[in-house]
């Protein structure tokens, strides 16, 4: 026993390699989110200044003020909220009935599953134009409707990918048992089949959020004055005279805080979502 | 309570044919057990029955119902999963009111029949339990207390015992046929264990290559086999085969084995219809039907010497391999018998109980 306890000992690196490479991750990891965080809350005199200033000595929320009312980021937050919700929402809802078709009655034969994956293969450039002019025609131009809908069909695929996994990891026999029981396959799809699927309808929810909230490209061509979302506001802050550091690092912390709400609230469920196979009683 | 009846039911996957016209009647109150090889169709047979497959061919009657075109939900059937099927997000308790709460029963109905249940089975201290802090035994239980307190026309048990170890196999084995003896509703039951279907059946119906090979009570398929394949599956150990051909020369049937060419002379009443002289046999030799000689032989015993290959003891007895006419046949002998291999003794073969089947078609002659 003493042997073994000492063997192993020795096989660990020495406790101060450890610390350095963890050291170094998590200098990686959190260096820039300490620099973004310091530079919103920095005078503008101290952004460039040398040597840098890691801690100001008069912290200032101006920033703050000037990127959530001067350059309208209150009003992308709330689009931002508004459409990824909603977007969010949409997929989950669409997305789990589909999947579950797909891994239950296989539906659409062998391809159809890929298929549906097979949309992320798209270049959203290739598309944007035209649904750019199908907006203007039908006027669902800069509204939160039209981003809504792009955003959900978008989202859909992976929703769908990740949906179809882990319903086809699942025993069939628990929804047959409830069908005997005498649930009708609605019945067994809601009350048997989506509570063990939560961990993962809410990991691919969350996914769905994430990318809803980050989009640029489709936000910066469907929207302009009115369903325009946080990361089209970070354009406004590159201008000819010059960036706007403080502003740029006050919007960021924004929008990172909505990101992280959701990763501490659904953490439970996203590591039993993501760990697929977890749920056989 | 329900009788069940399956008119040439045909089920393909496909082109694979699962289930091929299969004629099945079962009685009000009995307890069947389909059994067979895995791959067999039985549990098919099952699953359509419950409703879980459409049936390609055929029709299935529950109490005189034709339910082809009934959703498994309103066919009242119960049904016993292999892996228990219990829903991991509920407690026992909940497992077991599900069908109840699904069939929008009153709260106190439905209380008092899981109590019921649970109380049958001995499981009222685990209903809060999650399925998860469950043994398997226990498991096990809380499913077939889902199964009865619906109180359903029709029981079907997809091989409920086969991921329990042997003694806790053993005990289920024992309360399902003691549930069946106190709520004698009709029972259908798939193994592809012949012990559990010996044991527990009113009648088994033996399937192979999805169509029924024999059925009837156990007894009867395990002392009358229709063919090779039945003598062969019922029975542990195995029941023995030795090649020969039979001679019917007017000085007294007897097979003459291939192997060496010895006679074993076939008791007078049996009788050998549409068997001719020459003809090619099987022999099957039971385990209880060789035994180790005693006294003076006994009509229909055939008494040989043959040097003892192995023995394995149970405890209860012991088997002992000889080599007879060149194949290897497996004799029963006492507990105690202190006979080693290599020993050379006498056995009594009884060749009043032993199968004969025409070894081309396979079916007992």
């Amino acid at each position: 026993m003493a042997a073994t306890v000492h063997r192993r000992r020795r096989k660990h690196p020495v406790p101060v390699a450890r610390i350095l490479v963890l050291g170094f991750f998590l200098i990686l990891m959190f260096g820039p989110l300490y620099w973004v965080a310091i530079t919103s809350i920095k005078p503008s005199d101290d952004f460039l200044a040398v040597p840098p200033v890691w801690f100001p000595a008069h912290p200032t929320l101006m920033h703050y003020t000037a990127a959530m009312f001067s350059y309208r980021g209150l009003q992308a937050l709330t689009n931002s909220l508004i459409i990824s919700t909603a977007a969010t929402i949409l997929s989950a809802l669409l997305g789990t009935p589909m999947a579950y078709s797909l891994a239950r009655f296989n539906t659409g034969g062998q391809h159809l599953a890929f298929w549906v994956l097979s949309q992320r293969f798209l270049p959203p450039i290739a598309v944007v134009l035209p649904i750019f002019l199908i907006y203007r025609r039908i006027g669902l131009n800069d509204t939160h409707i039209g981003l809504i809908v792009a955003y959900t069909v978008f989202t859909l695929p992976v929703t769908v990918w990740m949906m179809f996994a882990y319903f086809r990891q699942m025993p069939k026999s628990l929804e047959e048992a409830a069908l005997v029981d005498g649930c009708s396959r609605w019945g067994a799809l809601w009350k048997v089949a989506v509570p063990l699927a939560a961990p993962g309808i809410v990991a691919a929810a969350v996914f769905a959020f994430i990318a809803c909230w980050t989009e640029f490209f489709f936000a910066l061509i469907l929207t302009s004055r009115n369903a325009f979302t946080l990361p089209t506001v970070f354009r406004s802050f590159l201008g000819f005279q010059g960036a706007q550091f403080g502003e740029s690092a006050a919007l960021s912390i924004v929008s990172l805080l909505p990101s992280i709400a959701l990763g501490v609230l659904a953490q439970r469920h996203l590591v039993r979502g993501l760990t697929l196979g977890a749920v056989r009683g | 309570m329900a009788d069940v009846k399956i008119r040439r039911l045909h089920k393909r996957f496909g082109t694979v044919s699962a289930v091929r016209g299969i004629d099945l009647e079962i009685k009000d109150g009995e307890f069947a057990v389909l059994v067979g090889p895995s791959g067999c169709g039985k549990s098919t047979l099952l699953r359509t029955i419950a409703g879980l497959e459409d049936v390609s061919n055929g029709e299935i009657e529950i109490g005189g119902e034709v339910v082809n075109d009934i959703r498994p939900c309103d066919r009242d059937v119960a049904m016993v999963f292999q892996d228990y099927a219990l829903y991991p997000h509920m407690t026992a308790g909940a497992n077991i009111a599900f069908g109840l709460k699904a069939r929008k029963m009153p709260k106190a109905e439905i209380e008092a029949r899981v109590k019921r249940a649970a109380m049958m089975l001995s499981i009222t201290q685990l209903l809060d339990r999650y399925p998860r802090q469950l043994s398997g035994g226990q498991r096990q239980r809380v499913a077939i207390g889902r199964a009865i307190v619906r109180n359903p026309q029709l029981f079907l048990f997809d091989e409920p015992l086969s991921n329990l170890d042997a003694q806790l196999r053993d005990g289920m084995r024992g309360e399902i046929k003691r549930l069946h003896q106190e709520i004698s509703t009709t029972m259908i039951y798939v193994t592809h264990d012949q012990i559990e279907a010996m044991t527990l059946a009113d009648r088994i119906v033996l399937m192979r290559d999805g169509a029924i090979e024999q059925q009837g009570a156990p007894l009867d398929l395990f002392e009358r086999p229709a063919t090779r394949f039945v003598a062969g599956f019922l029975g542990s150990p195995q029941m023995s085969f030795l090649r020969g051909k039979l001679v019917r020369d007017g000085a007294g049937d007897r097979i003459r084995l291939d192997g060496d060419g010895s006679a074993l002379p076939l008791p007078r009443e049996r009788k050998l219809d549409g068997t001719s002289d020459g003809m090619a046999v099987l022999l099957g030799l039971r385990p209880e039907h060789v035994t180790r000689a005693q006294g003076s032989p006994r009509e229909g015993f055939v008494r040989t010497e043959a040097m003892i290959e192995l023995i394995q003891p149970t405890g209860s007895r012991s088997y002992a391999t000889f080599r007879l006419g060149g194949e290897p046949v497996v004799a029963e002998l006492q507990a105690h018998d202190v006979s080693r291999p290599g020993e050379k003794i006498a056995i009594d073969i009884n060749l009043r109980r032993a199968s004969l089947f025409d070894a081309r078609s396979e079916r007992a002659i």
